[in-house]
Parts: structure tokens; sequence; C-alpha cells
């Protein structure tokens, strides 16, 4: 029973970021149509500066300081996507999409060496933010709190997503967008300033997730492609470019995850992409995506 | 020059033949100039090059971006570490058959799966499958040895029916030299596989379809069926030069099946250029030996192949053997035909 418990809040821990990382891969497909393979790189380098900048800060300053430290890495990833949106993907947009997919592609080696380059290729940890909130009983065993704290800030995510998306004047722009750019054009939306803004979000929330996991689980070299792979089975299975199907899709990855790793540990992984490769042969578009 | 770029022009085959004939004469020579070290990468090169081409006949004439052929090659690569791990098999002509037949196998039924769909779809349907088998190589590690492979030793091979063998002491160099051979003549039938294939009234048929499928359609052709059947001939050529890597790399593990590789093969495509026919060997030779070099130049090689694909992908969108092309045409001053033309309809999402 208590094993249950921690496995089902494992899986919720679990899910929040996973649907961090996905939200910003459907976002920016549903906007800009573009398949992001650097977006779990983007995830790694949140995940990095947070707890380098933690690491720097620890021991001098308490522990409320440094919660508020937390989302330094979500802001640098979005930062970074700011400058990598207008210099390599506008000039490409003319261009079929294959070219944006390997410029991605290509983006993913460069950010994993500048990592690698500023970071060294040790593991880094923020698990003073962890230690310090401490844990809490469930039936004999215990539980970390911070990782609660993760699983609100994932759903408080979502809702700020949702209400951003759904009811601010800026939400309604990037649907427009989204749905008919030509026609977003001819209405005067500039369309070039949503797709800058579009690409930011989606790495801040990316980087977002990086930031908020690190403290539970070391920041190393490769987590970003590892990531983006799971990533990759969410937004297939809940639709690319939806919101709703991302937070499902991250729901339902994590929770036959865990009881992979219970249950039949040897196809776990197999039977992530099966569910993957089965919901786009059956439905395309994924479970929430439309056409 | 206008052989590199395919469609432009009717070429007779002994044209192309003639074109051809000094680049075979280098083939053929190189190793007896060079030392084994660069006669072993320009095997890997030739390998690969194997790979690209049939990766192309998808990307380049098809107009499908699979990101899944790390399959294909890993297959062909796993078939034959099992037949030497649990058949005990020593010829090198067994692993090819045998590779071939279980990639033709998986390819039919990926192939089956992929093909109703198009763009990204097909893209990550392709991905999906790849890691499929990417996840059981790694876990299967009863079977497959997980992340420490699969070892297969050039000693134990035999090439030709038994022909040659490299027992013995100092029989790498050996080796070496026979098997470039041995990849060469492969790689020329490969080459010349696929030139006919393209060039026929299949091949072009496959070109229509990449250029306008509705129309395609309307012509009769059946598009579903023909790009299946491009799926499996490009699968069994990536698969064949999986079967060849093995022995020269001497060890099989999953990260051959992972999807970074299927990245490389596109990469290796789209740097020799996806529009010509010639494209991705020279693409292949090229980022082999830019990837040695660079791996063993600097600890930030990949960030240096990574920015080798960024610019070539902002610059030089028809790859080298397309840039090339052009400069030769300018030179010419030729009112050449606009090789960065889109490679499809560009259909409104």
């Amino acid at each position: 029973m208590d094993i249950l418990i921690i496995q089902f809040l494992n899986s919720i821990f679990y899910a929040s970021i996973l649907f961090l990382i996905a939200a910003g891969l459907s976002l920016i497909y549903g906007v800009m149509r573009i398949v992001n393979l650097a977006h779990g790189t983007f995830y790694a380098l949140g995940a990095y500066v947070t707890a380098w900048a933690i690491g720097k800060a620890a021991g001098h300053m308490n522990i409320a300081v440094l919660f508020l430290i937390l989302p330094v890495g979500a802001v640098a990833v979005a930062a970074a996507g700011l400058l990598i949106e207008p210099t390599l993907f506008r000039p490409l947009y003319n261009r079929p999409e294959e070219y944006i997919l390997l410029l991605t592609f290509g983006l993913t080696f460069v950010l994993e060496d500048v990592m690698r380059f500023l970071f060294g290729g040790m593991p880094l940890t923020a698990g003073v933010l962890m230690d310090g909130l401490g844990s809490f009983p469930v039936m004999g065993l215990k539980y970390p709190i911070y990782n609660l704290l993760v699983t609100g800030i994932g759903a408080l995510a979502a809702l700020c997503l949702w209400a951003f998306v759904y009811r601010t004047r800026f939400g309604v722009i990037l649907r427009a967008t989204s749905q008919d750019r030509r026609m977003a054009e001819a209405l005067g939306i500039d369309v070039r300033r949503v797709y800058m803004m579009a690409f930011a979000l989606g790495c801040f929330v990316a980087g977002l997730g990086g930031a908020i996991v690190v403290p539970a689980q070391a920041a190393v070299l490769g987590m970003g492609v590892d990531a983006l792979i799971l990533a990759f089975v969410v937004v297939v299975i809940g639709g690319l470019g939806s919101l709703e199907g991302a937070l499902i899709g991250a729901l339902m990855v994590s929770f036959v995850r865990t009881a992979g790793i219970q249950f039949f540990p040897e196809i776990e992984l197999a039977v992530l992409y099966l569910i993957a490769a089965i919901v786009l042969l059956v439905k395309p578009t994924g479970l929430f995506g439309k056409a | 020059m206008k052989l590199l770029g395919f469609g432009t022009e009717k070429l007779s085959i002994r044209r192309a033949l003639v074109l051809a004939a000094p680049v075979v004469l280098v083939l053929v020579l190189i190793p007896q100039v060079f030392d084994s070290y660069q006669t072993q990468l320009l095997t890997y090169g030739l390998i690969f090059g194997i790979a690209a081409l049939g990766y192309n006949l998808l990307l380049g004439y098809t107009g499908l971006l699979s990101f899944g052929h790390s399959a294909f090659f890993g297959l062909g690569a796993y078939s034959a570490a099992f037949m030497v791990k649990y058949l005990g098999v020593a010829s090198m002509e067994v692993y090819i058959l045998g590779g071939l037949l279980m990639t033709g196998i998986v390819t039919a039924v990926f192939g089956y799966l992929c093909v109703g769909y198009t763009r990204i779809f097909f893209g990550i349907l392709t991905l999906a499958l790849s890691q499929v088998l990417w996840t059981l190589a790694y876990k299967f590690f009863w079977v497959t040895g997980g992340t420490d492979g699969i070892r297969v030793p050039y000693r134990t091979m035999t090439l030709l029916g038994g022909m040659f063998d490299f027992s013995g002491p100092r029989s790498y160099g050996r080796f070496i030299s026979v098997y470039y051979y041995y990849v060469l003549a492969l790689f020329f039938a490969s080459v010349a596989i696929l030139w006919m294939i393209v060039h026929s009234p299949f091949g072009k048929a496959l070109q229509a379809i990449r250029d306008n499928e509705v129309r395609a359609r309307f012509l009769g052709i059946g598009v579903v069926r023909y790009r299946w059947i491009a799926f499996m001939i490009s699968g069994l050529f990536t698969g064949l030069a999986g079967v060849l890597w093995v022995p020269l790399n001497g060890l099989v593990t999953p990260e051959i099946l992972y999807w970074q590789f299927s990245g490389e093969i596109v990469f290796m495509t789209v740097l020799g250029g996806f529009r010509s026919f010639t494209g991705p060997i020279v693409g292949a030779v090229v980022l082999n030996y830019l990837k040695t070099y660079a791996i063993a130049s600097t600890e930030y090689w990949q960030a240096a192949l990574g920015i080798v694909l960024i610019v070539l992908v902002m610059t030089l969108p028809t790859g080298l053997v397309g840039g090339v092309s052009k400069l030769v045409g300018k030179f010419k001053s030729q009112p050449n035909v606009p090789a960065d033309a889109p490679v499809k309809e560009a259909s409104g999402s």
C-alpha cells in the first residue's frame, strides 16, 4: 500500500516535469510548425543554469532566498530562445520544414557542448533545496516535501499556460497565428514578434522544467536527449500543438512508466514507444490534436 | 558537371561510366598508396555511403524524411552479431544474406505502417518505431549484451566462402586491405543498382510523387504502394551497410539504433546534397573524415559538427555537391536551373 502511494506521488511528480517539457514543445509546434529537436537540450540547460546558480549562492544565503533563485534557469533559457529564434530560425521559414528540423538537430550538438564547456562534465546538483524542505512520512516510508512542491508548480504552470493561451489578448493572437498565419498577418498582427514570443515562452517552460527538477535529480550531460524522446511520446499521444493533450499525455506516460518500472522493467520504454506509434497510426493528430 | 544534378539532363549509361571511371580508378588504387589507417577510414566512409545512398532514395527521390533509419542499419549489424554469437556462423556472405532477410522483414512491416503518412508524421512515426528497437537492444541485455554490446571479431570471419580468413598473428593489416576491396565491390554494386532504380520508370514515378502527390495519383501511380517499395529498398541498403560495418567496428552496441544515429544519416545525406545522386556518398565520406578528425583534435567535436550542420543548412541547402555544381555552372556562365527549388509543393497546413 505504501509503495502504491509513493509510486502514485512519483508519477505525478514525473508528470509535472514531463508536462512542462512537452507543453513547450507543443506550443512551439502549434504556433510555428517547428518540431524542435533541441527542446530537450533547453530543458537540460535550465537544469544546469539553476544548479550552477544555487551552487554559487548556497552557503551565503538562507534557504528562502535560494528558492527565489530557482527560476533563473527558466529565464536564462527564455533569453537563449529570444536570441536563437531571430538569428537561426527566421531565415529558414520560407524553406521546406526539413531544414529547420535539421537545424535544431545541429543545435542539440552545439548546446550540449556549450553546457559541457560552461559547467564541466560532472553532474551538478541543487540538493540543498530538497534537503531544506525535509520529508513527510507515508505509512512508514519517507517522501520528500520538495517533490510535492514540484507537482504544485507543474499544476500552477499548467493553469497559467491555459489562462495565458485562452484568456488573454496575446493568447488570442497566438491562436490566430497558429490557425492561419497569412490571415493573421493580413489582420495586422506582427507575426515575427508572435513567433519570437511563442518560442521564448516554449523555451521558458522547458527551462522551468529543468530548473525545478534539478534539486531532486542532478543535471547531467545527455539528460536533454533522453527527455526529448519522452516529450515526443507525450505530444504524439496527446496531439502536437495541444496543451490539454500535453497534460493528458504527460500523465499517461508517467503512470505507464512508473507501472512499467515496477512490473515489466524490460519493455517499459518499448511499451511507451509502441503506444505512441499506435496512437499515430490510429489518429495521427493525437488524442487532442486538430488536423 | 551536370551529372551531379540529377534530372536536369538525360544521361546515357555509357557517359556515366566514362565520368565515373577516374573515381573508380582512384578508389581501387587507394590502399596501394595510403596506409591501413586511411584505408580503414575510407572503408567506413564507403559503408556509410551505401547507407546514405539508400536513405536518399526516400529523402531525395520520394520526398520522405525518415528519422528512423538507424533501425535498419542496427538491424543489419545485430543480425550479423547474433549469427556470430548464437549460431557460430563465420561466413560474411551468410551475414549479408541473414542481415538482408532480417532487415527486409522489418522494413516491410515498418514501411507498411509508415508510408500512409507524410511530412512530420512520417518522421515521428519512423523515429518512434526505431526507438522501440533501441529499447529492446538496450533492455534485453541477456540477449543483446545491453550497453556492452556484442563483439564481432574479424579474426573468426571468412570472406567469399572461406577464400580469405584472418586468423594468425598480425592479420589486421591484411584484413583491412582485403575487406576494403570487398566493401568497394559491394559499394559499386549498390551504386549501380540504385542508379538504375532512380533512372528507371519506377524511379521517375517516385520523383513524380515527391514533386506532386496528387498529380501522380491522377496519372495512375499507386502512391502508397510505390512509397512502400521505396521504403523497403531504402531500408535494405541501409541494412546492408549495417552488416558491412560490424566486422570493421568489431562491436555492436545499442547506440547504433539510437535516434541520434538516424540524425547522422540525415546529416550525411544533406551534407553531400540530397538533390543529387552522388551527394549522399560525398556527404558520408566527408562526414566520416570530419568526425574522426574532430574527435581527435577537440573535446568539443560535437559542437564542431553541429556548427557545420547549422552553417550548411543556412548557407548551402543543396549540400557540397549542389554547391560545387552551382559554382561550376557560374564559371561556365550558363543559365543554371535553380538547384535549391523547394523539395515538394508547399502545401498550406
